[in-house]
């Protein structure tokens, strides 16, 4: 199946150059320029549809312009009655069958993908021939942001995933309140993130490091629009760090200056119900374990102190309309609002960034390390989890969270 | 020539499809009542999607009574059977025998509906199974509701036409009003079967 | 807009005509103005969302109020402009177009019209009572339980009001076209408006009553304690996206069949030809409206039905693509070998054929499940649906409009502002919505408030706000044509393109009874056959006679004023139960007097119609 579509590669080839010519978007975000697995197979199908759908509108168009060219009223002929052609059989049948064949030629790799792209259970194997670890992540949508946790590896974080470059990250998904839809275009196709009962599982994978745009797809309320969030694609080596260093921090670290220990103790007072530091299930609010190196501050925001000062003082309201933070009971002065954010700026427990995707370092890793001898049983879980009913699964879950 | 439609008596054999004001009545409904099948099948859907989703509240197998559901079953089809008599009689142009026959269809009606209304009352006050107990509860309340909401308008539509005609008798122009509240009493009757099957009867076993 | 003796009569006489009416052409214009208004309405919302994404960062609305600007401009377009204006031109041709004195159910078309205006109205009135639905015209859940503002309850509720109106609709036209064709009208000779017409009754048949369950279980859950949508209480939120899209993607051939409808009797009266492949033509309708009940899960291909149904979707969608494009073929042969006048009605359908085959092209691409991922609420999806919406049922209703408006009103509209409509319109369009495809395969999601700087959107989305000004010129230039027109008030002649179908061969407009005596008709495009074997008249298939007509009524307006009532009463409960009792008691109250009170119509004298001439168009 695969031969015949390299035929198309040729012409696929062509198309893709005169789009990136006529600058389609930016490469972090756009479709058009796939820096995944996923992203690049579907824009295979894109185009082997744009060119199938083209020609067909050439046909049309080429009928269309010599008809009304030939056939207009000429002067002079304005009672001419032309011939009352019933139909051809003929040609009616020529125009239904080509169809039919072009859209077979569309379904076949269609469906194809659409199995491909459904496919979590199968591990991907090195080149030498062993099965390599899944690594899952759960996946919370909240409105409006974006939690993740990495299963088995005790790491959690909030708006930012990481992920290590050309291998296959699975995500289990499932949302806190609404709808959402996670996508990143240039990564990956979309796929919903629905409450409590369906959980939805997908893969991502990355061939090139970088910061990636992510999008919720799905109407979700007034911030819809701002519920961005991003996918760092770093070298194996480096996310096995990133791993580590995340895996480190418990939250009760102190940090060197005294305003930021005043803000620690600010902090602990007012945020901690809903923001934990280092791994822990608490999902009200973001996790915030690595907050210094956020590219982005809620996602969207440059992350400057001016930024975050405002944050906080107006707890988000009119920055994202319809956050839940503006709930929150705290009361801070400025000063006590700069120890915070102080405090919140030496949260980086990592050297790997987002700056560690554009450095061109490049470590290898089979990531072996981050799986040692459980390995086993946490492949036995996950696929236990999956027979287990959907309903109930989830239920324990968020009964588990609630208690802890 | 208009008003030759409300002369009783005399009429031809099939009175309530005569008059093209009749057979588009006729038609009309049938495909009202096409509508109505869609209707029904989305909430079947919905209640079967959501049969199993008790949450807290008791499951059908708990709380279904089978001998009351089955008797309001054999209640209204019995009620399904009075009302084809009564046309039979529209036909043979009895109008005495009709109106009996639909006054029987009626209180069979009313049986039906009060033992649907002690049931719903028993459920909510033996088992505490309310609309918002459970989806399971909304989904069954909402279908079977659905289906006893419809039997009382036709129950309201059949008493109206009774009495409105009760002294004029049939003509061309009540014919076809009678026949096709005949008509939807057998469609709430078809759809009780299914409800009688698929809530009831698949609620118990299974 | 109603006859020089009406309007002696005065403005109070003209208004209670009209509320108390049950003619089709009446209706029909009660739809139409109807349908404008809300178009209008639906416009400047449009403008409003065009404007916000002009640049970006921008915050010319507040995010709040730009979800409630999309949700009813997405809903005022196709409840409440779309399907009217569809209803306008049904009703103000299907009739003549089979030789029939009327619709089978006069006083149920004029409820479905009350209905129709009342439940827009009941939309429309959230906006002054706390806010309007913000939840899209999808009205996913459980964002629209989550919602707060009565905006969700006003939009079950009027929806649920015109929906009604809409099956009843259905049921009327489906039952008129069965029973009520003249002597000679096989179904094999109805014109194709009237055949495409007929499919789409029998769509919104069986189609909107998914939609009656699905606002029915909302309206449960968020007033009444109902747990279909609540996962902590076992309900499921996908159900809910099931049963819309069952109603709602049979709702879109419900929009586009009509339209094709109109094309097709507008490219063969002014290519003077036949229609070609007439056949084929009515068995492609039939099967686009029975294969689009089997296509609905492809607007949920990224919900996680897994790759078994997506596919299966997938490929089904794909072959809705055959019989749409044995349409757009036999249109461009009908074209070949004919006399092509460039009249306004033909140039829309000119601009329809491209438009249309892009956003068929689209709807492809789309089909194909696994591309949708990419695809899938993106501004690709909006750019799709714009193109077949506002290219096929905008364009069709429009030229429909301008071809049928001597029909309807006896005027002729300025064939120059016309032209000038359609080119501002058209142009406007596509640079509004063409870029939008690339939008969203350079990673726009649909329904996006603000657009971030520096993601290389900014260019697009400015030519597409450009391009919206240009569809709002057009369109109030073909407003303003309107209204010169209807000042002059020019009469024409029954016949004024030399078209070929029945209703042009009774006057303009035509009289309360349609035809004095009922026609024979002896072939496809009636009155052509006449033109060319005959003296281009319709014959007779009656002596002249009694015509028996049905009285006037304002029991529909009452009818449908008692629920707009009771809808208060059921949302805001309370004190206010009275008001759903009183607006209950009105309704029923109604219905049973309509029950009970005979109403057998009159007739018009054959005396009273020698007095009148021939009846033929002249």
């Amino acid at each position: 199946m695969k031969g015949w579509m390299t035929r198309f590669k040729a012409v696929m080839a062509l198309t893709v150059m005169a789009l990136i010519l006529s600058g389609c978007g930016e490469p972090f975000l756009s479709t058009l320029q796939p820096r995944g697995e996923g992203a690049a197979m579907l824009l295979e199908l894109i185009i082997l549809s744009t060119v199938i759908m083209l020609f067909v509108f050439v046909v049309v168009m080429a009928i269309y312009i010599y008809v009304i060219i030939k056939f207009r009223q000429k002067k002079g002929q304005e009672d001419f009655i032309p011939k009352q052609t019933e139909g051809s059989h003929a040609l009616e049948t020529l125009w239904t069958v080509i169809p039919i064949i072009l859209l077979l030629i569309l379904a076949v790799p269609t469906v194809q993908y659409t199995f491909a792209f459904a496919d979590v259970n199968t591990p991907e194997v090195s080149e030498e021939g062993e099965e390599l670890d899944q690594i899952w992540i759960d996946v919370t949508g909240k409105q409006y942001w974006w939690h993740f946790e990495y299963e088995g590896l005790d790491v959690t974080t909030s708006q930012e995933i990481y992920i290590p470059t050309d291998r296959r990250v699975y995500l289990s998904m499932i949302s806190d309140d609404v709808i959402h839809s996670f996508w990143v275009p240039s990564i990956q196709g979309k796929m919903d993130v629905n409450p409590t009962g369906n959980r939805n599982e997908m893969w991502l994978q990355a061939d090139e490091e970088g910061v990636y745009w992510g999008k919720c797809a799905e109407l979700c309320g007034p911030s819809h629009s701002l519920m961005d969030f991003k996918v760092i694609a770093v070298s194996p080596g480096e996310f096995e760090e990133w791993v580590e260093d995340m895996q480190g921090v418990t939250g009760e670290e102190e940090p060197e200056t005294a305003t930021a220990q005043a803000g620690q103790e600010i902090y602990e007072e007012n945020c901690l119900s809903c923001h934990a530091v280092g791994s822990s299930p608490n999902k009200v609010g973001p996790n915030l374990t690595n907050f210094a190196d956020r590219d982005k501050l809620a996602g969207v925001f440059d992350m400057t102190e001016e930024n975050l000062f405002e944050w906080i003082d107006t707890k988000g309201e009119e920055m994202k309309p319809g956050n839940l933070m503006v709930d929150a009971p705290y009361d801070l002065n400025e000063e006590e609002i700069n120890q915070v954010i102080e405090y919140l700026m030496t949260l980086s427990p990592s050297d790997v960034t987002p700056e560690s995707a554009d450095n061109g370092v490049y470590i290898d890793s089979d990531l072996s390390d981050l799986f040692p001898e459980e390995e086993e049983d946490a492949d036995e879980e996950s696929e236990e989890d999956d027979e287990v009913d959907e309903d109930e699964e989830t239920d324990e879950e968020t009964d588990e969270n609630d208690e802890e | 020539m208009a008003e030759d439609v409300l002369k009783s008596g005399n009429l031809p054999e099939n009175p309530e499809r005569a008059t093209l004001e009749g057979r588009n009545k006729f038609m009309g409904f049938w495909f009202f009542l096409g509508g109505e099948v869609v209707l029904f099948a989305s909430l079947f859907g919905t209640y079967l999607a959501l049969r199993n989703s008790t949450v807290d509240g008791p499951t059908g197998q708990e709380i279904f009574g089978l001998g009351l559901v089955f008797l309001m079953t054999v209640i209204l089809l019995t009620s399904s059977l009075t009302s084809v008599y009564a046309m039979y009689h529209m036909k043979n142009n009895d109008f005495k025998k009709m109106q009996l026959w639909l006054g029987i269809t009626v209180l069979l009606g009313f049986a039906f509906l009060g033992l649907e209304i002690y049931e719903f009352v028993h459920y909510v006050n033996d088992y505490g199974f309310g609309f918002s107990t459970s989806a399971f509860s909304t989904a069954f309340y909402t279908l079977v509701g659905f289906h006893g909401a419809h039997v009382a308008f036709g129950l309201l539509w059949i008493i109206s036409l009774m009495i409105r005609n009760r002294k004029r008798g049939l003509n061309l122009y009540n014919a076809p009003k009678f026949y096709i509240a005949s008509l939807y009493w057998h469609f709430i009757d078809v759809v009780w079967v299914f409800i009688f099957t698929v809530v009831y009867l698949m609620g118990k076993v299974g | 807009m109603s006859t020089t003796a009406e309007n002696k009569a005065g403005f109070g006489s003209v208004l209670w005509d009209y509320l108390t009416t049950v003619d089709h052409k009446k209706i029909a214009i009660l739809y139409l103005i109807g349908g404008l208004f809300f178009f209008i309405l639906g416009g400047l919302q449009a403008m409003l969302i065009r404007i916000q994404l002009i640049a970006p960062d921008n915050e010319f609305i507040s995010a709040q109020f730009y979800n409630e600007v999309l949700t009813m401009h997405g809903t005022t377009m196709i409840f409440l402009a779309a399907m009217p204006l569809i209803f306008a031109l049904m009703n103000a041709v299907l009739p003549l177009q089979i030789g029939a004195r009327d619709v089978a159910f006069p006083f149920i078309n004029s409820l479905g019209f009350w209905l129709f205006f009342f439940g827009g109205i009941f939309l429309n009135v959230s906006w002054f009572a706390g806010g309007a639905p913000d939840v899209g015209w999808t009205a996913y859940a459980p964002l629209s339980l989550f919602s707060e503002s009565h905006g969700v309850d006003y939009y079950a509720i009027g929806l649920q009001i015109a929906g009604f109106g809409t099956l009843m609709g259905g049921i009327n036209f489906i039952v008129t076209v069965v029973n009520m064709r003249a002597p000679g009208m096989t179904y094999m000779r109805m014109p194709l408006f009237t055949w495409t017409s007929f499919i789409a009754s029998v769509l919104i048949l069986f189609a909107f009553p998914a939609l009656t369950v699905g606002l029915f279980l909302l309206t449960f859950d968020r007033l009444f304690g109902g747990n279909f949508f609540d996962p902590e209480m076992g309900g499921n939120v996908i159900i809910w996206e099931h049963l819309f899209w069952i109603f709602g993607h049979p709702e879109v051939y419900i929009l586009i069949l009509p339209a094709f409808g109109v094309f097709s009797e507008i490219i063969p009266t002014f290519s003077k030809k036949r229609l070609f492949g007439y056949s084929s033509m009515v068995f492609a309708t039939i099967l686009i409206a029975f294969l689009g009940f089997m296509v609905w899960a492809h607007h949920m291909f990224t919900v996680g039905l897994g790759p078994i149904a997506n596919s299966i979707f997938a490929v089904a969608t794909m072959a809705i693509a055959v019989p749409t494009g044995i349409k757009i073929f036999n249109w461009l042969f009908t074209m070949w070998g004919g006399n092509i006048r460039l009249t306004s009605p033909m140039v829309i359908a000119l601009g329809f054929v491209p438009t249309f085959t892009i956003g068929g092209m689209t709807g492809v691409m789309l089909a194909s499940a696994a591309a949708d991922f990419q695809y899938h609420d993106t501004y690709f999806v909006v750019a799709h649906f714009h193109y077949v919406i506002v290219g096929g049922t905008v364009l069709g209703i429009f030229a429909g409009i301008i071809y049928w408006w001597p029909k309807m009103f006896g005027t002729m509209l300025n064939e120059k502002l016309n032209h000038w409509f359609f080119w501002l319109f058209f142009i406007g369009f596509h640079l509004t919505f063409f870029f939008q495809h690339f939008l969203g395969l350079m990673g726009m999601p649909r329904r996006y408030w603000k657009f971030l700087p520096d993601q290389g959107l900014d260019l697009f989305n400015l030519i597409s706000t450009i391009g919206a000004f240009g569809m709002a010129i057009g369109t109030i230039i073909f407003l303003v044509n309107v209204v010169m027109t209807q000042m002059k008030g020019e009469k024409v002649s029954g016949d004024p393109w030399d078209a070929r179908t029945l209703e042009w061969a009774i006057p303009s407009p035509p009289p309360f009874y349609n035809f004095k005596q009922e026609p024979l008709v002896r072939g496809l495009d009636a009155l052509w056959v006449e033109k060319m074997q005959g003296n281009g008249k319709i014959q007779p298939a009656e002596p002249l006679g009694d015509i028996h007509m049905p009285n006037r009524t304002f029991v529909p307006f009452v009818i449908s004023l008692g629920l707009f009532i009771a809808g208060f009463g059921v949302m805001y409960q309370g004190a206010m139960w009275i008001l759903a009792g009183i607006g209950f008691a009105t309704t029923f109250g109604a219905m049973l007097y309509r029950s009970l009170k005979d109403d057998i119509g009159y007739h018009v004298h054959k005396e009273e119609l020698e007095e009148e001439g021939d009846g033929s168009n002249g």
